[in-house]
């Protein structure tokens, strides 16, 4: 292997180098300072006389006398079972000082696009035992749905109980495919870790679980791997071993924090309030590893995880997300400091999987029409708040009052459940229709008459309660 | 794709650099746009730039390890698609490689690289039936012959546009392959099923016409108050969860046109996915058939090579004007063309092109009325009539109208379907916001549902817009005083536009019945609507209270005429209600 003492530039995480035989795009490449310290990059740009390679640490200490050599091949991840338990960091190398990995087989953590022929149509309903997302956003196996947070909000929270609660219900004991999760944490805080190598522990769920850490104060530029080879893993577990593999990704705003830092540094022609330009195709080629393949066991289930810059949105990171995984999940502020655990704001959530995974064989078959009228009645609670707050409550019609204490109790009852409750979905519907309850029958003109008449109960617990507190 | 099978390879060149799918060469004697193969593993490519020697490709295909010095290709010929039988019925990728044919030769679950297969199956065989005779004189585009291609399309096979044409001195009536001879003419040309067109060319055609039938879809809201015409182009922007994809899904299965061709374009996998299983089990509802057979789907999904995306709009429409040419009304659905404008900006950005708006490239808007320019309802050369009709989903980042693609795209389209978050949120689907719609077709197409369905289409579809317009002045009214603060004549107005919301304009995708509304039914519920509007303000100036007239129980049945199959009785009998139940108030 040729080694080249030809650094010509050094700027920020980039290092160029001049060389005389070619270098693949992609490329792995490896530098040793003067005190004989190793770091690892990638080639960004070859050309046949330079090269320019994005360095994952810190480029601090490179000098002109720095030794560089070219690997021949591109990034790879040591793959194998073996893997389940352990702790790495971000650019896989294990950290918990456990023993040495053998792999199986070392494959490249750019994965290939899944042939869309190839897929299977996600539609096994996952039950999170969370009603907010079981009975309003369902999520489905093979599905990639976000938590759309901001800081300060208990995201973390809301996706430990989703990990430690996430099963398939009524399936076969005895089946060979078993769950897993890998963790990937982007520039997280040592604390937030803590709180989930913690839970892990106690959980016992570490022993099926693959652990990547970049800390928030590891190279930033690691960031952009961490992720690859996080799916990489959950991508052998899922088609290659038939694990149904939960895939947690914190903070996909640091990730792509990272890109711009790198694009910025390559100089490129900005997007986007500085992203570069194909941040779309960036994500779409993280996001788009989530799926199920026809006649293989496995899924791979994702659930990233991104802070929404001053909650907003439409900024470019929420916004892309947004447009390649199948829905969303918001995590509300004012709900959180209502006390509603977990607070996740039903009305712009969204899971685009959820029609295909639910109804008659899969949850139950007024689990559609349930929902969309949960949905309709909040939405019309929620927006007379806005006039309540104008006209005072006395004001409104008995009508809109009662959507009034419907929204309230939408609240306090469907969504705050703790982190702690684990419904089944028959207990979620069943609390559905106790609130559909308060609103009289000629109301609810999004639910099929033959529902109605089973399991709608005017005359129950919750409506006469509600007559009595109208009182 | 079709290079390999048949242009010699030119003079070969060397690759100087690589940066993702852009790559430069030297010493390559080729042609703007010409497709190339690039690297040892021969990945495709196109010229986008020369300059001096030095040549800049986009690669169709992941770089990862090609590396300078590699030898690079050209073909000399541009990127082409295949056409001829066993497009319809058939799944592409954004250059027209057949993606079962890629997953059979990879055998693979997994997109590998370098791998090239020809659009159109080369050993299958048709059955082709001459319609000319020796002796006819026939010239570039006229149809000499017919092949099934599927149970619901006959095709038909052309004089390829570039032949010069003559007399027929032979033809044959058999089982043939796509590139044996089917007719011989007496210069020599010798037609095949088989031709090839560049992509980014528009295939040549006679007048192009002012439509005057519409496309109809199926669906209320866009036949009876925003139509599109066969062979007009539409726009359908909305920001992420409103709708777009599963408008253009419902566009695809129910819309009249003889052919589709849909082309998801960097969208989602899973989505293609819903398509490729659910078109094979759907009917056409007007022939019973399945929907499959009519339809040809490109599929360049988000984490396929961006190169590739840029070009699936064009595989496109090229196959889209080859089926019209044959006379046939055809669809195209792109979603999204915003995943095709960003891979313009991202290879601009990466050619270190000056850029425009918000990056783009300062040709975005030209590129897009290139693109619209191809749909139209024309006269073709053979003397058939046939039209494309564009529909161009647009996302915009984060829901903002005024950005450059959607701001390009609506100084072209002429009917706009604008998408609406709010009204999502309410789960109020198609979430086609009313106020912010237009379609400039509507004068035009009128005769066709005045011959059609109804004389009085127009009247009543201004009715229900302008009952829609007075609801959301008075709605701004109401959120400062309360509905009950109104007179009795605009309360019963807001009754009426809300059952104009509920019932007319909300229509569920995912029931069996609702999912397709034709024509005549859209026109019944507009008309039991508003038979409802005069029955109620009759009473109400018989001095009935407003209360009671909105608590008739007849009323709420309005929002059940969607999803009831046979409504010709049930929209009687609700009508016969009303009626009764109002005049019985003060008669």
């Amino acid at each position: 292997m040729k080694e080249y003492k030809t650094i010509t530039e050094v700027s920020g995480p980039l290092v160029f180098v001049e060389t005389d035989e070619p270098v693949g795009y992609d490329e792995i490449v490896e530098i040793e300072t003067g005190d004989g310290e190793t770091r690892r990059g990638q080639v960004l740009e070859s050309t046949s006389d330079h090269v320019a390679v994005q360095v994952f640490e810190s480029t601090q200490g490179i000098d002109r006398e720095c030794s560089v050599r070219f690997l021949g091949e591109t990034m790879k991840m040591p793959v194998t079972e073996e893997l389940l338990g352990r702790v790495l960091d971000g650019t896989g190398r294990p950290i918990d000082g456990g023993p040495d990995i053998v792999p199986d087989e070392r494959q490249d953590i750019v994965g290939k696009a899944i042939n869309p022929v190839s897929r299977e149509y996600p539609r096994e309903f996952i039950q999170t035992g969370i009603s907010a997302i079981d009975g309003m956003n369902t999520l489905v196996r093979g599905q990639k749905l976000p938590l759309f947070s901001a800081s300060g909000l208990p995201h973390n929270d809301l996706a430990l109980q989703i990990a430690r609660q996430a099963e398939v219900p009524e399936e076969d004991e005895g089946e060979d495919s078993e769950f897993a999760v890998v963790f990937a944490a982007m520039g997280i805080t040592a604390e937030e870790a803590n709180e989930f190598m913690d839970d892990f522990e106690r959980t016992g769920a570490l022993e099926r679980s693959v652990v990547f850490l970049n800390l928030a104060d590891d190279p930033a530029v690691e960031r952009t791997i961490t992720p690859r080879l996080a799916l990489t893993t959950a991508e052998y577990l899922a088609f290659e071993k038939g694990y149904h593999v939960l895939t947690i990704m914190t903070d996909m705003t640091n990730y792509c924090e990272a890109l711009r830092e790198i694009g910025a540094a390559r100089e490129e022609v900005p997007g986007r309030r500085g992203y570069p330009g194909y941040m779309y195709t960036d994500l779409a080629g993280l996001y788009e590893r989530a799926g199920r393949i026809e006649g293989v066991e496995g899924s791979i289930t994702q659930i990233p995880i991104l802070t929404m810059p001053s909650d907003d949105d439409t900024h470019p990171i929420p916004d892309l997300t947004g447009y390649i995984t199948e829905g969303q999940i918001y995590v509300d502020r004012d709900l959180n400091s209502q006390g509603t655990r977990p607070p996740i704001y039903v009305l712009p959530s969204l899971s685009r999987l959820m029609d295909e995974g639910i109804g008659e064989g899969l949850t139950r078959e007024d689990h559609g029409d349930v929902s969309d009228q949960l949905y309709a009645a909040y939405a019309e609670g929620e927006d007379l708040r806005d006039l309540v707050n104008i006209v005072g409550r006395e004001a409104l019609s008995e009508r809109d009052n009662k959507y009034l204490d419907f929204a309230d109790r939408f609240e306090s009852e469907f969504v705050d459940q703790g982190y702690d409750t684990d419904r089944t979905i028959e207990e979620t519907l069943s609390i559905g229709w106790d609130l559909l309850s308060m609103l009289p029958e000629e109301e609810l003109n999004r639910i099929d008459e033959e529902f109605i008449e089973t399991y709608y109960d005017a005359g129950s617990d919750a409506t006469i309660e509600a007559a009595e507190a109208d009182d | 794709m079709s290079q390999a099978t048949s242009t010699d390879v030119r003079e070969d060149g060397v690759i100087e650099s690589v940066s993702g799918p852009v790559v430069t060469a030297t010493g390559l004697q080729a042609r703007m746009n010409d497709v190339v193969y690039v690297g040892e593993e021969g990945l495709m490519g196109e010229i986008i730039e020369i300059e001096g020697d030095l040549t800049t490709i986009q690669v169709y295909e992941e770089t990862s390890d090609v590396a300078p010095g590699e030898p690079v290709e050209s073909t000399g010929a541009p990127l082409s698609v295949d056409l001829g039988p066993g497009i319809l019925d058939n799944i592409y990728d954004g250059v027209q490689r057949p993606l079962e044919g890629l997953e059979e030769k990879m055998d693979s679950a997994f997109l590998d690289r370098g791998v090239d297969a020809p659009g159109i199956d080369v050993e299958k065989t048709w059955e082709f039936t001459p319609t000319v005779e020796q002796g006819d004189e026939v010239t570039a585009g006229d149809i000499v012959g017919t092949v099934p291609e599927t149970e619901s399309i006959e095709h038909k096979v052309m004089v390829p546009p570039d032949y010069e044409g003559g007399e027929v001195v032979e033809t044959n009536k058999g089982n043939f392959t796509v590139d044996e001879t089917v007719v011989s003419l007496d210069n020599g040309e010798e037609i095949t099923m088989h031709q090839e067109w560049p992509v980014r060319q528009s295939r040549p055609a006679g007048d192009k016409e002012t439509p005057t039938d519409p496309l109809v879809t199926g669906q209320r809201i866009l036949d009876g108050l925003f139509p599109v015409a066969k062979g007009g182009t539409a726009a359908i922007p909305g920001p992420f969860g409103s709708g777009k994809t599963v408008t253009q899904h419902q566009l695809a299965k129910w819309a009249d046109a003889d052919i589709v061709v849909y082309v998801g374009c960097g969208e989602r996998g899973n989505e293609m996915t819903e398509v490729i299983e659910d078109f094979p089990d759907l009917e056409d509802p007007k022939t019973g058939k399945p929907l499959m057979s009519r339809t040809s789907l490109i599929a360049n999904t988000s984490n396929m090579p961006v190169a590739a995306r840029e070009s699936s709009v064009y595989t496109g429409i090229t196959i889209a004007e080859y089926y019209r040419d044959m006379g046939y009304d055809v669809a195209l659905m792109a979603d999204s063309t915003s995943r095709w404008a960003e891979a313009l900006r991202e290879i601009s950005s990466r050619l270190e092109e000056m850029p425009g708006e918000e990056g783009y490239p300062a040709y975005l808007g030209a590129r897009l009325s290139e693109f619209y320019e191809r749909a139209g309802y024309y006269q073709n050369a053979n003397g058939t009539e046939g039209s494309v009709t564009v529909v161009g989903a647009v996302s915009p980042p984060g829901g903002d109208f005024s950005e450059p693609v959607t701001q390009n795209t609506l100084r072209i389209v002429k009917t706009f379907w604008a998408l609406d978050a709010d009204l999502a949120e309410r789960r109020h689907f198609p979430a086609i916001n009313w106020d912010e719609s237009y379609s400039l077709y509507r004068d035009q197409l009128d005769p066709w549902f005045q011959s059609e369905v109804a004389d009085d289409w127009p009247e009543i579809r201004q009715w229900v817009i302008d009952t829609l317009d007075e609801e959301s002045e008075l709605q701004e009214i109401v959120q400062l005083v309360g509905q009950d603060a109104l007179p009795a004549d605009q309360q019963l107005t807001l009754e009426v536009a809300r059952y104009i919301r509920e019932s007319y304009l909300q229509q569920n995708a995912l029931h069996d019945v609702d999912t397709y509304c034709e024509p005549e039914k859209t026109y019944r519920m507009m008309q039991a609507i508003k038979s409802f509007n005069d029955e109620a303000f009759d009473a109400l100036d018989a001095g009935v209270p407003v209360d009671e007239i909105t608590d008739i129980d007849a009323a709420p049945r309005l929002n059940r005429i969607g999803t009831t199959e046979g409504y010709e009785e049930f929209v009687g009998e609700i009508e016969e209600d009303i009626e009764e139940q109002l005049r019985g108030m003060y008669q």
